[in-house]
């Protein structure tokens, strides 16, 4: 039997220092027509912060841009994830960047993971994927069929050759998976296919809009809280200060500080003598919840919820940082 | 690993950690642990166990190859009939773990417990008020149980009558994660009792609403977690939110009780509390250890545990262990205790860590303004328990502005 060798990443003790928020691009593949894989590690090869099928983190990409992926690896392997990305047609950067300049070896910033899309316990599982959105679904089928729950796949997609994972899920789990290209087959009749709503039963759909609004017209005599979707959404957020360098001013205690590309903003603060309490370091329990006075954080825990993180009023210092070039903190 | 290429020897102790002896003063034993070797086999009950930081810290991480579903303490459910329903929390790995944790870890949240911080801090100005006009109190009873138990049953919506049982309950489930000794045979005594009331509890009728409990069961009419699950997340509420509390501020206040100049500090600068809070949990430990089973041949710092075999980690000695904390015997305000493995680390950390906090930085904020001393007026007594680092009586003097 192999042995598992229980690599100890030594956190710090008093000096603040923060798990890293830059991951390694260990392998990038083309998975399908417009789809690379990227394999992804801490440069140091230690633990990534834990996360559950649903899950996505956000990639700070080139100048600070930062797009949102779900994770659709194994979690099970503590120290990789593992990203799908589409190359989109109106990219604004992000998915162009990934496809054309992105190499196996380039660092990129890591948000999160957070989770919107968590697999709630239920007696039979309908999964429904368009395209790329066939990715947060991977883990969430590995959890089923890990857990014995009847669970089916219905996965559309333009073609075929344009559809990642389809042969893996069909060798894997045959006929409860339904490969659908749309120039083959035409568009899924999901009234058809979706079951009647028994006790017990969850749908999980992640695709293109049009999808989704389907898969909700054809589940709404479903019970509230049994049929779940997570929008596809390519929204890049604005850039920001990305990895690079900014500044902090504490009110209270009235000094600035800069923050350099790779420091983090509680170790930076741990220098300077001011001691803000901390436990995870990874952005997951939020015992280091600083207020913020000014300026715009870029959060980069697993915490907050998209209301939370606009109201831009509190950050977590051991992995956020900043989207304008200077933070105001009550410290 | 060793850099030699010398396998190391495995060290094995006859020492029994849960001898009353070593509960009733633990930091030799600990000491000897931690400078025996990384992973020190316990021959009294088949176990490795681990002292130091550095692999304590790890194996509360590595749930992929440390589980707990096969138990947090020394019975292994694999071979052995657990003495109730295992916790969906506790006693869980992913992904059954998942959903429990999600729903908790959002009621009991940083954002989420917000709206109780004004109402805790008013609360503990009541209590304080009126507990420091006698000039001698025994702090165990009259303010490191008497808060929580003001506080907490409140925040989860339980009704008045009954709550004398959250302790004993508690006491017996923390008692239970070590061997079948006569401190579990005294507390089974009278659990069934107490079980019985913890568990009518849960249900979703017995609640108040707006509570945590009440919280839980709209998670499950959501579809977050069954309705199967409910009442059994509501029980590990009642399980490990009211014992560690009462023991984490009873550490706290014995620390300033023999450190006076930390209480001037705290004093001049009563923002110092939630520190003060974590050096104590640090300083103290009053979860002192958790059991793990591996989930195949595991090796840690140059040993292989196999397959099946159990870990346990005291989180104490590492929280103590000076290749990690610079003089880690003394409690210290100045001292930044992050990262202390008192709450564990992980995806089992202390769901409830927020709540702690905050009940501590209440009492400790109200104690700062009304007691300018706080010192010992008689011998503290231990409470001993399997697992908690408790004490049963703190007679203290105060000195009120």
């Amino acid at each position: 039997m192999a042995v598992t060798t229980f690599a100890t990443s030594r956190p710090s003790g008093g000096s603040g220092r923060s798990a890293a928020t830059s991951l390694r691009v260990d392998r990038k593949v083309t998975v399908a027509d417009d789809v690379v894989e990227l394999t992804l590690t801490r440069p140091d090869g230690g633990r990534l912060p834990d996360w559950t099928p649903g899950a996505h983190v956000d990639l700070v990409l080139d100048d600070g841009l930062t797009r949102q992926y779900s994770l659709c690896g194994d979690r099970w392997d503590p120290r990789t994830y593992r990203v799908a990305v589409l190359r989109e047609a109106d990219s604004r950067g992000g998915s162009s960047f990934v496809h054309d300049r992105l190499r196996e070896g380039d660092l990129v910033g890591l948000g999160g993971p957070r989770n919107n899309f968590a697999l709630a316990p239920a007696t039979e599982y309908h999964f429904v994927a368009g395209g790329i959105g066939i990715t947060p679904l991977l883990p969430m089928i590995a959890q089923a069929a890990m857990l014995d729950v009847p669970w089916r796949l219905l996965y559309g997609g333009r073609s075929r050759s344009s559809m990642a994972f389809a042969d893996r899920l069909v060798a894997e789990h045959g006929d409860r998976v339904t490969i659908l290209p749309e120039d083959e087959h035409g568009r899924p009749d999901l009234p058809s296919w979706l079951p009647d709503p028994s006790h017990g039963a969850k749908v999980y759909s992640c695709g293109p809009t049009g999808l989704l609004t389907a898969v909700q017209r054809a589940c709404a005599h479903w019970p509230a809280g049994r049929v779940r979707t997570e929008r596809f959404v390519a929204a890049a957020e604005e850039p920001g200060t990305g990895g690079r360098r900014f500044e902090v001013e504490l009110r209270r205690s009235g000094t600035t500080l800069t923050v350099g590309p790779d420091q983090s903003l509680l170790q930076v603060l741990g220098e300077a003598g001011v001691h803000v309490l901390s436990s995870c370091r990874q952005g997951l329990c939020g015992t280091c919840e600083t207020p913020v006075l000014g300026g715009v954080p870029d959060h980069r825990d697993s915490i907050l919820d998209e209301g939370d993180r606009a109201a831009g009023d509190c950050m977590f210092v051991c992995v956020s940082r900043a989207r304008s070039e200077r933070l105001v903190l009550d410290l | 690993m060793s850099a030699t290429g010398t396998p190391p020897a495995t060290v094995s102790l006859d020492a029994d950690p849960f001898a009353p002896e070593i509960l009733e003063s633990p930091l030799a034993f600990q000491e000897q642990l931690r400078e025996a070797g990384a992973v020190v086999y316990l021959r009294r009950y088949g176990v490795h166990a681990l002292g130091r930081y550095e692999h304590v810290h790890a194996a509360l991480t590595e749930w992929q190859s440390l589980s707990s579903a096969a138990g947090v303490g020394l019975a292994n459910f694999r071979h052995e009939e657990p003495w109730r329903t295992p916790s969906l929390l506790l006693e869980a790995d992913p992904p059954l773990h998942d959903a429990p944790r999600a729903v908790l870890s959002g009621i009991l949240g940083p954002r989420a417990i917000r709206r109780l911080r004004h109402a805790w801090a008013q609360d503990a100005r009541e209590l304080v008020d009126r507990v420091v006009r006698a000039p001698e109190l025994d702090a165990v009873t009259e303010l490191a149980q008497a808060f929580p138990l003001r506080v907490f049953p409140d925040a989860v919506g339980l009704e008045r009558e009954g709550r004398h049982h959250l302790l004993p309950y508690g006491d017996h489930a923390f008692n239970a994660f070590g061997p079948p000794n006569e401190l579990v045979a005294k507390g089974a005594e009278h659990i069934a009792e107490h079980a019985a009331w913890v568990g009518d509890q849960c249900a979703r009728e017995r609640l108040a609403p707006g509570g945590f409990g009440a919280a839980i069961w709209e998670a499950a009419d959501r579809g977050d977690i069954t309705e199967e699950q409910a009442p059994l997340i509501v029980r590990s509420l009642l399980t490990a939110g009211v014992d560690t509390t009462v023991h984490a501020l009873g550490a706290v206040l014995y620390a300033f009780a023999t450190h006076p100049d930390q209480w001037r500090r705290l004093r001049e600068d009563p923002r110092l509390a939630r520190v003060a809070f974590d050096e104590a949990v640090r300083w103290e430990s009053p979860v002192q250890t958790f059991f793990r089973t591996a989930t195949g041949d595991v090796e840690i710092g140059g040993t292989t545990v196999p397959d099946g075999e159990k870990v346990l980690m005291f989180l104490g000695a590492a929280n103590r262990d000076p290749r990690h904390w610079r003089d880690p015997d003394t409690f210290d305000l100045t001292r930044d205790p992050s990262a202390h493995v008192g709450f564990g680390m992980g995806i089992h950390q202390c769901v409830g860590q927020h709540i702690a906090r905050l009940e501590a930085e209440s009492l400790l904020t109200a104690l700062a303004e009304r007691v300018e001393r706080i010192e010992l007026a008689g011998t503290p007594r231990r409470h001993l328990n399997n697992t908690l680092r408790a004490w049963s009586s703190l007679p203290v003097r105060v000195h009120a502005t």
